[in-house]
């Protein structure tokens, strides 16, 4: 979902987000009560179908099977040794087709419509006293700020193998959490300053 | 108008700012001065990220203390590093992240969204992700994500520190062109050099304040 979204036109791009997490959520219940390979076999061949419906490429489905490969070997793996090939094929394919389908929802959601959803489907819980707004802004901004985050351990990572440190996780930490504390303070301080919300610096000055 | 009255700040024991009044009404505004003299502290005062240890800062007469949402819609800050201030991931979407927060209508963000990007150069870059552009896009997006709401004043903290030499003049060219009031804070002298008034921070106090060419000199006095 990060980089994902695909900006297009189809018919799977028109329909709103909202429907789409929806339909994913049931799609995951009704694949859960799937039992038969076969019928798991045409499951998953009914998703890879979206695909080109929304215009995207089998690559692209690869693509969003890829990170999950090796959970998906040690999975069918385990489930042969211990259930058998039918069960562990049937647990493949379904994991297999419910990743796929969940690709398709992000590669044809931009994150403000999937914010927006999110936000209207929490709305209710507004009348409990949860922020839903803040819930919202939250999952922006990790979807914003994992890259960066990345790219930082990349350029800390980079700056110890020049000066002769081979990896460590305790070096590359430090400075990692330091930068992203650093860099949290100024975003918190941006988002006040673009108006979202006004609680933060209203009280007393927070450095004295 | 942005008027300091008797303001001081300190950062617990640390005094960061001596006691000052100002009033600034001028279209250009510049400060320069050294690396911890006050500059960045004296440009949060103005839109309330930081509170007055001591004094009151007003904002078209409203102060700062007692209005900190009415004074952030006066007052938008374009910070240093732009990859802090995107808060969206696509490029439109955070440029709509302002409107958003004042509960614009839909159909009036696409509008006033669309304008921005075009205003800015960044029609083409509308669906893009932000941390893929360029410096010099980021800015441009920094600024514009600030722009759209339509402050009265905007404060720059430092905005060409990290941009190559083009996109230096890109932003130069930018500030020159917006028709807001702009306070900017920056070691970079090519860029205040038409402003209409510059302020010359040393060591928490404001050591110089006139014209450019004057300030640009007591400061190269200073660093010497």
């Amino acid at each position: 979902m990060i980089a994902a979204y695909r900006p297009g036109t189809s018919i799977v791009h028109r329909l709103p987000a909202g429907a789409k997490i929806v339909g994913l959520a049931m799609a995951g219940t009704f694949l859960f009560f799937v039992a038969n390979v076969a019928s798991l076999v045409v499951c998953l061949l009914a998703v890879l179908a979206l695909y080109p419906l929304a215009g995207l490429s089998l690559r692209d489905a690869l693509a969003t099977l890829r990170p999950l490969f090796v959970i998906l070997v040690i999975l069918v793996l385990a489930h042969a040794w211990l259930n058998g090939w039918e069960v562990a094929s049937g647990s493949g394919l379904r994991l297999a087709a419910l990743v796929l389908f969940a690709g398709i929802v992000t590669l044809t959601s931009s994150a403000s419509a999937m914010m927006g959803a999110i936000e209207t489907g929490l709305s209710p819980l507004g009348r409990l006293g949860v922020d839903v707004e803040k819930i919202s802004l939250a999952l922006s901004l990790a979807l914003r700020f994992i890259p960066m985050i990345a790219a930082v351990g990349a350029e800390v990572r980079e700056a110890q193998r020049a000066r002769g440190l081979d990896t460590s996780l305790v070096a590359l930490a430090v400075p990692l959490i330091v930068r992203t504390l650093k860099m949290g303070e100024e975003i918190a301080d941006a988002i006040d300053a673009r108006g979202f919300g006004t609680t933060r610096k209203d009280g007393p000055d927070r450095s004295t | 108008m942005i008027r300091f009255s008797g303001v001081s700040h300190r950062f617990g024991e640390r005094e960061v700012l001596t006691p000052f009044s100002l009033e600034l009404a001028e279209r250009r505004i510049a400060v320069i001065g050294a690396n911890g003299s006050g500059k960045s502290t004296f440009a949060r005062l103005i839109n309330g990220l930081l509170m007055p240890s001591a004094g009151q800062v007003w904002v078209d007469d409203l102060d700062t203390k007692s209005n900190g949402k009415a004074v952030r819609g006066l007052v938008g800050f374009v910070f240093q590093n732009p990859d802090n201030q995107i808060v969206y991931p696509v490029v439109e979407e955070d440029i709509a992240f302002g409107l958003k927060n004042l509960k614009v209508e839909k159909g009036e963000i696409a509008g006033r969204v669309a304008a921005s990007l075009a205003r800015f150069g960044l029609s083409h870059l509308a669906k893009e992700q932000a941390h893929r552009l360029s410096g010099g896009e980021k800015q441009m997006l920094a600024i514009a994500g600030v722009t759209i709401t339509q402050p009265r004043y905007i404060v720059f903290d430092e905005p060409t520190t990290l941009l190559d030499l083009r996109n230096k003049r890109l932003v130069a060219r930018t500030i020159d062109r917006l028709d807001e009031t702009a306070i900017v804070i920056t070691h970079d002298l090519d860029l205040i050099a038409d402003f209409d008034r510059v302020l010359v921070f040393e060591e928490g106090r404001i050591d110089f304040d006139g014209a450019p060419r004057d300030a640009i000199a007591r400061y190269l006095e200073l660093m010497a």
